[in-house]
């Protein structure tokens, strides 16, 4: 699905990025953990296209698709999705007619009609429901004086409407109690399919109790510097990140 | 002949039409002679550097209108707020059109400027409020105190409040080629009383118009009023709209202004708070493209102790549009524990347009919590790649930022169905096709 080939990336003329190789086949869960400044955050965007960061050297192909020249939309309708770590608040539009908007411009995008009214209002009692949203929440502003816990909720609740093909949480677990923590995990996991995957990116071990992963990479400047299954999580939360930043690539 | 000599040499004609032994007429005799003097504001003066009124000076515009023909309703109505049953003053090219109008005497009197001055039931309300609160050494206000004959007359007595709110409705039909009006309000809302009033000037052709309007608004103390300006005008349509409000202790007033639109629009709103316990809300959102020029000129004297005054404008501006803002606090040294705020926030869509942004704080108590910030800017990037992450294309996301930015000032709007309209014209301004019920 998605298979990333030597990527280097920064921002004006700044390397965060320093040859990054990652495949993520349908079905699959990575989780992608390093320290503060490692260029976690970077990889995300530069996936989701945002356009402050510059490709200079490698290549990210979706189902084989090189996607240099993608806007951040064309991908969305493409299946890419990444829930931010600092989602932004739109006074005077709410929950639900931003949903409404992003499902139909996506439709629009792929030459379908729009979403009939009652199936947007059945999808949105379902998600809300999966993600223990109160109907209040949907009729409020978009993310307007919500709590960090209230925003990342809203930011699965969206996942759940768009049903992306490859979606990418980033630190998705921060400023989350563990309450709120538990109540994302099982949300994302009933998202999980074998059609679709998930890249998670994290600071910490706790969010992978919930969402336990096929893959654990560690990335360290800029450089994936180790791979492994769960267990890397596990050992990374012992050991904390000083014993893999000298480690040799394997 | 230039507009200032022919509006001179017009008063001795006016005279013949009202009754000149009235004493308010010892008022527009001197108000003549103060015009005469200063004439129309200059670039040179500093509240004028940003705004030309030369152009407009040099239009040949008629001053007394003649009979306009009668609108029908079903042609007007999408400029009435509908939604709701509202009292209305409407006029017609200057002249009240009681065809159109709702007005009443019960309990509350919501009619017209013209009987006010001249039935002698109402001199006594007169004698004590008309032209106390407008400048009386401004040149514009003075013009139009001058000529004042016609406009809205509310009283609202002590305890009293409307059953619905009051829609003042000005229509220029493009009879004449140039036309200048100056309505003349006067509103009283007295102790513990209430008043909603949503003003409009509209113009039906694409011929000039030019508007010089002088509202006084008094509220008592513990009175609430809150007054909507929709202006959303034709491109040859200008208007100065000159807006005195004295507010007693504990007063609530608020204005909202909605500059969408028109040739050249000045708004010079002016609060003086008379009393302890004081709220004045300035709220403002405009939104202009191609040469539209509007220019907020606000002033709140805090006179008072323990007073508030919350000013919010949002600015946006696309192709050559040029805006202004110019907010002056004044705190007396009086007026201890005075919390003043001021915003002003702009963005700018295209390389052409220009904001002029000016706060203006002059503070004589020790004791105040004063703060203003202004910006201008493009949109935040990071917000519309959260939105294109959606699958929301970037102009799309864009459009919709920006009715979210202007979107914010709409909470202290009190009247729903006003409310609904002005998000409405919001979204058809910035071209948000959003798939939604507002």
């Amino acid at each position: 699905m998605l298979k990333i080939k030597d990527l280097h990336a920064g921002v004006e003329g700044n390397e965060i990025l320093n040859g990054i190789n990652l495949e993520v086949n349908p079905g699959e869960v990575h989780a992608i953990m390093g320290p503060n400044g490692s260029g976690k955050s970077t990889l995300a965007s530069v996936i989701a296209g945002k356009e402050e960061f510059e490709v200079t050297q490698g290549i990210v192909l979706l189902n084989g698709e090189d996607l240099e020249d993608v806007s951040p939309e064309e991908r969305a309708h493409k299946g890419v999705f990444m829930s931010f770590q600092y989602p932004v608040e739109i006074p005077g539009v709410t929950v639900t007619n931003f949903m409404k908007t992003a499902i139909n411009e996506s439709r629009k995008a792929r030459g379908e009609k729009e979403m009939p009214a009652n199936v947007m209002l059945k999808r949105i009692r379902q998600k809300s429901e999966l993600l223990d949203i109160d109907r209040k929440f949907l009729s409020r502003s978009l993310n307007e004086g919500f709590s960090g816990g209230e925003k990342k909720r809203n930011e699965i609740f969206q996942m759940a409407m768009l049903e992306p093909k490859l979606a990418i949480l980033d630190e998705t677990d921060s400023g989350l109690d563990i309450d709120a923590l538990r109540i994302v995990a099982n949300g994302v996991n009933k998202l999980r399919g074998k059609d679709n995957a998930i890249i998670i990116i994290t600071h910490y071990q706790r969010l992978l109790e919930y969402i336990v992963p096929d893959f654990v990479h560690v990335l360290n400047e800029g450089k994936i510097v180790k791979s492994g299954d769960k267990d890397l999580a596990l050992q990374l939360d012992e050991k904390g990140y000083d014993w893999l930043k000298n480690e040799p690539v394997a | 002949m230039d507009l200032k000599e022919k509006l001179v040499s017009s008063f001795l004609a006016f005279e013949n039409t009202i009754d000149v032994d009235h004493p308010v007429h010892d008022i527009r005799s001197e108000a003549i002679k103060t015009f005469e003097n200063k004439g129309f504001p200059g670039r040179k003066e500093e509240a004028w550097k940003y705004t030309s009124l030369k152009q407009l000076q040099k239009t040949n515009f008629s001053i007394f209108p003649k009979e306009a023909d009668a609108l029908e309703y079903k042609d007007v109505k999408k400029y009435f707020l509908h939604e709701v049953d509202t009292y209305k003053i409407v006029f017609i090219d200057g002249i009240y059109s009681s065809y159109l109008s709702e007005t009443t005497h019960d309990g509350v009197d919501i009619c017209l400027l013209s009987a006010a001055l001249t039935k002698p039931m109402y001199k006594p309300v007169v004698d004590v409020y008309f032209n106390t609160v407008a400048a009386k050494d401004d040149s514009l206000t003075s013009l139009n105190t001058a000529f004042s004959k016609e406009g809205a007359y509310i009283y609202i007595p002590k305890h009293k409040a409307p059953m619905k709110p009051v829609e003042i409705l000005h229509f220029a039909t493009g009879n004449e080629a140039a036309l200048m009006l100056q309505p003349r309000n006067l509103i009283i809302v007295e102790e513990n009383a209430e008043l909603q009033v949503l003003e409009r000037h509209q113009s039906l052709t694409a011929n000039e118009v030019l508007t010089n309007s002088v509202t006084e608004i008094f509220a008592g103390k513990n009175a609430n009023v809150d007054y909507y300006k929709v202006q959303n005008d034709m491109q040859g349509a200008s208007l100065i709209d000159n807006t005195y409000i004295d507010q007693k202790g504990k007063s609530h007033v608020s204005v909202h202004t909605f500059a969408f639109g028109g040739k050249l629009t000045r708004n010079n709103l002016n609060f003086y708070q008379d009393g302890e316990y004081v709220d004045s809300t300035l709220k403002g959102v405009t939104i202009l493209d191609e040469k539209q020029h509007v220019d907020h000129h606000t002033l709140v004297h805090h006179r008072q102790p323990n007073s508030e005054s919350h000013q919010d404008y949002k600015g946006i501006f696309n192709d050559r549009a040029t805006g202004v803002f110019n907010g002056k606090i004044i705190v007396d040294e009086i007026a201890q524990k005075t919390n003043a705020f001021q915003q002003n926030n702009n963005v700018l869509i295209s390389d052409r347009a220009t904001v002029n942004s000016k706060p203006q704080l002059e503070i004589f108590a020790d004791d105040v919590k004063c703060s203003h910030g202004c910006t201008i800017g493009q949109l935040d990037r990071e917000a519309l790649f959260y939105l294109q992450t959606r699958g929301i294309p970037e102009k799309e996301a864009a459009a919709l930022l920006m009715y979210a930015f202007a979107n914010n000032v709409l909470e202290s709007v009190r009247i729903p169905e006003l409310k609904k309209r002005i998000n409405k014209l919001i979204a058809s301004k910035l071209e948000v096709k959003l798939g939604f019920d507002l």
